[in-house]
């Protein structure tokens, strides 16, 4: 994207607006508010209010300890936040569920790969089959009939996910076997599985060499703009994020000091002396 | 000298000397074995699943098998046999699922996010819940049940076999082989490998913990019945059967806590083991041997591979 976006050409009242790359930005597709996260003594996250828009690559900033984990696992359901709300689709809740999460539409990755290590790269991402599977438990159990050609559904969305990831070759191994990039992106596909409306990155490219990022950066852009999904990514590599992400949102000991884009939030003066460090010359 | 010669000469004089008893021996103690293994699948669905070590295993099988006969007793003579053993199961199976529900609503539920101490401590609590509740409703009579198994004893050219034992090996041969279709090729299994593997990304996916973990315990409760009804057969229903919950405990650390394969096999060689020793190093001690082999055993592993034969492999990062 070029230097030039910003997103003062709205035109619509809900606030869309469309990406000089011709991308339609919708209305909030999710939306949290003056959200608190207290762990004992601890303050995580303090009255962070921030909105996600339908279609946008929205980003999360922040030095170590910013809290921006903490703000993904709010937003699907793992923490319970002390105070604030979360509009999700328009349903206002004061938490989330990961159940809830999960079947309205949030998939997630995490920072540390959180993956059925033992199952294979197929298996796996079958799991992100599990909630759009209908029929019952006991059919299930016989594997017969209605849930067997159900299966063969659901494994039809999943080859697509593996073409589309490039994962075929490893279809079959065990994905605790295999290279660290290669799970991230297993990873990713489970997710992808879900077909969500707004997917989860706890820092997609954490740990990987500048060819798999240039990957990943690359499956995340091809997902936004195939699938239309909106992506709420935490990244570290400010490269990435400025190439990446439509609207940044900044996080310093757990409150938001900056929101815009991504050139905004570059020259930003508090950004500067909180993330990128303050010069002492 | 006399403690070597009865250690390391004469047991293997005695195996030399009549192949037929010892493999009469070694029999019994796969059968027994079985048992064992059937205990231990219990624990291991268990514990891969919720992380909780259920110390209330062994009281499941008593629970059940006392259950499976209070419910025939009740239903009296007035009914064909099968049709009534039919019911009866059908009946206790609901009662299992119907604690699994119990448990994971009142036990796991609460103390979810624990420390693992504390839900051990708890179903260390539910075992003596479960064995009032069953002298409660059963009374505590010795009972027997009564299937109809087979109980004749064959003659295999010299070697002798009991039919119910047989009976047991292939239960719990095909319950294995199920459990192994159900895990690997359900929508289910799935799932439950998926818990099992990871807690945090099961739940990403949208898979209820809550769900799984009462599938999981009644599975482990369906287990404990058909380790309940072999054992019951064989020794009637009284509440030492909670006692080879203990057994158990060194099956699992043969076979480590996580692998089915391993509860099998582990269950097998505990059983074999002892019986073994049992009747061929009785002299040792003074006998009583088969009641403490079990756990040398386990301390002998504990020292050398503490992660069992098939468990997953323990590594500290320093």
């Amino acid at each position: 994207m070029d230097s030039t976006q910003t997103q003062t050409q709205s035109g619509a009242e809900d606030g869309s607006f469309v990406t000089p790359d011709g991308r339609t930005i919708g209305a909030p597709i999710l939306e949290v508010k003056d959200i608190i996260v207290r762990f004992g003594g601890v303050t995580a996250i303090d009255g962070v209010s921030f909105d996600v828009r339908k279609g946008e690559i929205r980003a999360i900033i922040g030095p170590n300890g910013a809290g921006k984990s903490s703000m993904l696992n709010v937003i699907n359901g793992f923490y319970k936040p002390n105070e604030g709300t979360i509009n999700f689709k328009g349903e206002i809740l004061p938490a989330m569920e990961p159940y809830l999460a999960a079947s309205n539409g949030i998939a997630r990755t995490f920072q540390n790969i959180a993956l059925f290590k033992g199952m294979s790269t197929l298996d796996n991402l079958m799991t992100g089959r599990m909630l759009k599977m209908k029929t019952g438990f006991f059919s299930h159990c016989i594997y017969f009939g209605a849930a067997q050609k159900e299966e063969l559904e659901h494994r039809e969305r999943v080859e697509h996910v593996i073409d589309f990831l490039e994962i075929n070759d490893i279809r079959r191994t065990p994905v605790g076997r295999l290279p660290y990039g290669l799970q991230k992106r297993v990873e990713l596909g489970r997710a992808l599985a879900m077909e969500p409306d707004i997917l989860l990155l706890d820092e997609p490219m954490a740990g990987m060499n500048v060819e798999e990022k240039e990957d990943m950066s690359r499956f995340v852009i091809e997902v936004n703009e195939e699938f239309g999904t909106t992506v709420l990514l935490i990244e570290h590599d400010m490269g990435v994020v400025m190439d990446l992400s439509d609207r940044v949102v900044v996080l310093d000991y757990g409150r938001k000091i900056a929101d815009g884009s991504p050139d905004e939030v570059r020259s930003n003066q508090a950004v500067i002396d909180a993330y990128l460090g303050v010069s002492h010359d | 000298m006399d403690f070597f010669q009865a250690l390391l000469i004469t047991p293997f004089v005695i195996m030399w000397e009549d192949p037929l008893f010892l493999t009469e021996t070694l029999i019994k103690g796969l059968m027994a074995g079985v048992l064992y293994s059937l205990v231990a699948l219990g624990f291991v669905l268990i514990f891969k699943a919720s992380g909780v070590f259920n110390f209330a295993q062994g009281v499941f099988a008593l629970f059940a098998a006392l259950t499976l006969t209070g419910i025939m007793d009740m239903m009296g003579d007035g009914l064909p046999k099968p049709l009534v053993i039919i019911i009866a199961l059908g009946l206790t199976v609901a009662v299992m699922v119907l604690l699994a529900v119990l448990v994971e609503r009142f036990v796991l539920r609460p103390l979810v996010n624990q420390e693992l101490i504390i839900l051990f401590m708890a179903t260390l609590g539910l075992s003596y819940v479960l064995e009032g509740a069953g002298d409660l409703m059963w009374g505590s009579d010795v009972k027997v049940i009564d299937l109809g198994l087979p109980t004749d004893v064959w003659d295999v050219g010299g070697v002798f076999v009991e039919q119910l034992d047989l009976v047991a090996a292939i239960t719990a041969g095909s319950m294995v082989a199920v459990l192994a279709v159900f895990f690997n090729k359900t929508r289910i299994g799935r799932a439950l490998r998926a818990v099992a593997d990871d807690h945090q990304a099961a739940l990403s996916v949208g898979i209820s913990l809550q769900q799984i973990w009462v599938i999981v315990w009644s599975v482990a409760g369906i287990v404990a019945l058909v380790a309940g009804i072999m054992w019951g057969s064989k020794s009637g229903v009284q509440f030492s059967l909670s006692l080879i919950a203990l057994k158990a405990l060194p099956v699992l650390i043969l076979g480590g806590f996580t692998s089915i394969p391993g509860a099998i096999i582990g269950g097998l060689i505990i059983g074999v083991g002892e019986k073994v020793a049992e009747v061929f190093w009785f002299d040792l001690h003074g006998g009583a041997v088969e009641n403490w082999f079990a756990y040398m055993l386990a301390l002998v592993f504990l020292m050398f591979r503490p992660q069992g034969l098939f468990g997953d492999k323990i590594i500290e990062r320093v």
